[in-house]
This record gives structure tokens, C-alpha cells and sequence, in this order.
């Protein structure tokens, strides 16, 4: 390995430390809820170390919940992680054409929100894949280990904490959408409009499992957002 | 359960990382459609407002609980606290309200 990689790796793991704890935690609420649902310690780890992605497990979870079809859970999935098709895009434009393609299929492997992020944040005209390397070595484990640690606490814990931390996932979602509602008036529209439909589609539509909702729900408001107020490419997401 | 965890999570895992990786694989050039751009700009805060409510008043023993860390998480999150602050924030609420309803 060159200086330049292991300088790399080494930032990785540096800037990667604090998200592979966050991770942790997300993991171990996810675990909660992986346990509510049925996965064992094992699948917990499996699907944790595979997916990467807090929006996407959770809906991968409600959906083996209601015991739908194998189709659906793919469906959703998909839709839950469709922001990752953009990062991963913008991260196909900052490959050197120097390095080796099967690069590009690790780096891909844990496209993650916060990675993405200091990946970015991390500037230059070309990555190295080895700060993201660095990142994984915190994330992956962090992620999977405190999905199957979550899975296995439940059985220590009373009903009234295994309430209590049901809701820490939900607190992590609110965490994410509330400042960018906040400060944008459409985010913020959506946010409230999803809540509002949500509820009713809930209550008058029962029948509609939590995941075909999510779906039909996320792509109807997402396309009326995008339709009606198209985001200016000089603002685009990251 | 008449399906398989195992499967579930198969396709799960292979959707999620063909996410991931085709685009870094395939795509060269930038999607430029602006539609599709915003669409993706909206999916991720409408998806997880549409999974948190009503599910967070349904996971908890009451329903005021839930609704009490919903408005909790929400008012820290708007000042500013960060990911897992909300989270204890919502699981403390959750335990405190529930001490003193049941």
C-alpha cells in the first residue's frame, strides 16, 4: 500500500469513528424492532451488514412483519434507498480513471448518508476509495454488531424499556427530517403533508399494508414535490 | 409467517446494494433530468416522515406516550439537537409518561 493509501485509510478511520458509533446505535434500535418482527441475532447481523441504510432496513422490517410478498419487500426497499442511486451517481463522477474498477463495486458496497458525506466533505477532484475504506471499518461493524446486540438485549429488558427504546428509531427519523423542513418551506410541506396522508390512508384504508403504503404514499408526494417545485441544480442534494 | 426471513432479506440486501453499486458501475455521465433529480431531492424526508407517523403512536404501550415523544423529537429536533439526542430525548419521554399513565 502507498503513503498516500494508508493516509487515507488512516482519515478514514479517524472521520469514520464517530458514525460507526452512531451506528451502533441506530443498529441496536433497529435491532428492537428486527426482534419484534422475528429476525434472530444472526439474520439481524446479515441484513444490518448488507443494507447499511436506517430507512431502508425499517421498511425491509415492516414488510416481513405483514408477511407480504417477496416482491414487495423489494419494491420498498428500492424506494426507501432511491436517494442512494444519486450519491452513488455523484461518487461515479469522482473516480480517477487511474483506478481499478473493482473499486468502484467497494465503495459502492457501503454508500451510507454520513459516508457520502465526508466523503464530500473531504474534498478534491478525485476520491481515494481507501478514506472510505476507512470509514467502513467503523461503520460496517458498528451498523451489524448493534443490530444483532439489539436483537439479543431485548430478551434482558422490561416491557416498559423495550417501549421506551421502540421509539428511538422514529426519534432518529425525526432528527434527520426536521432541520431540512425547518429551513425549506417544501421539505417542510412534504413533511406535513406525508404525516397528514399517512394518518388518513391508516385509518380509512387499514387494509393497505404499512409498506404498499409507504410506497404509494412516498411516491406520490415525492412526484407532486419534484413536479410542482423542481429543485434548482445549484442546490442540489447531497 | 408462510415466508422466509432468509429470502426476505436476500432480496432486501440484493436490491439495496445494486442501489449502491450499479450507478458507480455504469453510470459515467450525470443524470441530468430535473424531474428526476428532484424527485430523488424529496424521496428520503418524505419516506421516513411517512414510516414515523402514525407508526410512533402505535410502537409504545399508549398512545399518548408515543404522541408525547413524536412532539418531543420533533421540538428537538427543530432546535437543533443532534440525531441521537433526539432519540434518548424520545425514549426518555416515552418512559417518564409511561411511569406515571400506567
Amino acid at each position: 500500500m502507498t503513503t498516500e493509501n494508508r493516509q487515507a485509510l488512516a482519515d478514514g478511520f479517524r472521520d469514520g469513528t464517530p458514525i460507526g458509533l452512531g451506528y451502533f446505535v441506530v443498529g441496536f434500535s433497529l435491532g428492537i424492532v428486527a426482534k419484534y418482527v422475528g429476525l434472530s441475532p444472526l439474520q439481524g447481523f446479515v441484513i444490518s451488514l448488507l443494507n447499511n441504510a436506517s430507512a431502508g432496513e425499517y421498511a425491509a422490517l415492516t414488510v416481513i412483519k405483514s408477511d407480504a410478498p417477496y416482491f414487495e419487500i423489494a419494491l420498498l426497499t428500492f424506494i426507501a434507498n432511491a436517494r442512494y442511486i444519486l450519491m452513488s451517481t455523484v461518487l461515479s463522477q469522482k473516480f480517477s480513471p487511474d483506478t481499478p474498477f473493482y473499486h468502484r463495486i467497494f465503495v459502492g458496497f457501503d454508500v451510507t448518508d454520513e459516508i457520502f458525506g465526508i466523503t464530500i466533505a473531504r474534498g478534491g477532484r478525485y476520491l481515494n476509495p481507501f478514506y472510505n475504506y476507512g470509514a467502513m471499518l467503523t461503520a460496517l461493524p458498528g451498523w451489524s454488531i448493534g443490530t444483532a446486540c439489539g436483537i439479543v438485549a431485548w430478551n434482558f429488558f422490561s416491557e416498559a424499556a423495550v417501549s421506551a427504546l421502540s421509539v428511538a428509531l422514529y426519534g432518529m427519523f425525526l432528527a434527520v427530517i426536521i432541520p431540512p423542513a425547518r429551513k425549506d418551506k417544501i421539505i417542510g410541506g412534504a413533511v406535513v403533508a406525508s404525516f397528514f396522508l399517512s394518518w388518513l390512508a391508516e385509518n380509512f384504508f387499514p387494509e393497505i399494508s404499512a409498506g404498499n403504503r409507504t410506497i404509494a404514499l412516498t411516491i406520490l408526494i415525492a412526484g407532486a414535490a419534484a413536479i410542482l417545485f423542481p429543485v434548482k441544480e445549484d442546490d442540489n442534494d447531497s | 409467517m408462510t415466508h422466509d426471513i432468509w429470502i426476505y432479506i436476500l432480496v432486501a440486501s440484493a436490491v439495496t446494494l445494486a442501489i449502491k453499486i450499479l450507478p458507480l458501475t455504469l453510470i459515467r455521465g450525470e443524470i441530468k433530468n430535473s424531474t428526476i433529480r428532484s424527485f430523488l431531492h424529496y424521496v428520503p424526508y418524505v419516506t421516513l416522515a411517512v414510516m414515523t407517523f402514525p407508526a410512533i403512536i402505535d410502537a409504545t404501550q399508549t398512545q399518548i406516550s408515543g404522541g408525547l415523544a413524536l412532539v418531543a423529537g420533533i421540538f428537538s429536533a427543530w432546535f437543533g439537537a443532534s440525531l441521537f439526542k433526539v432519540a434518548v430525548i424520545c425514549c426518555t419521554v416515552v418512559f417518564v409518561a409511561e411511569r406515571l399513565l400506567l
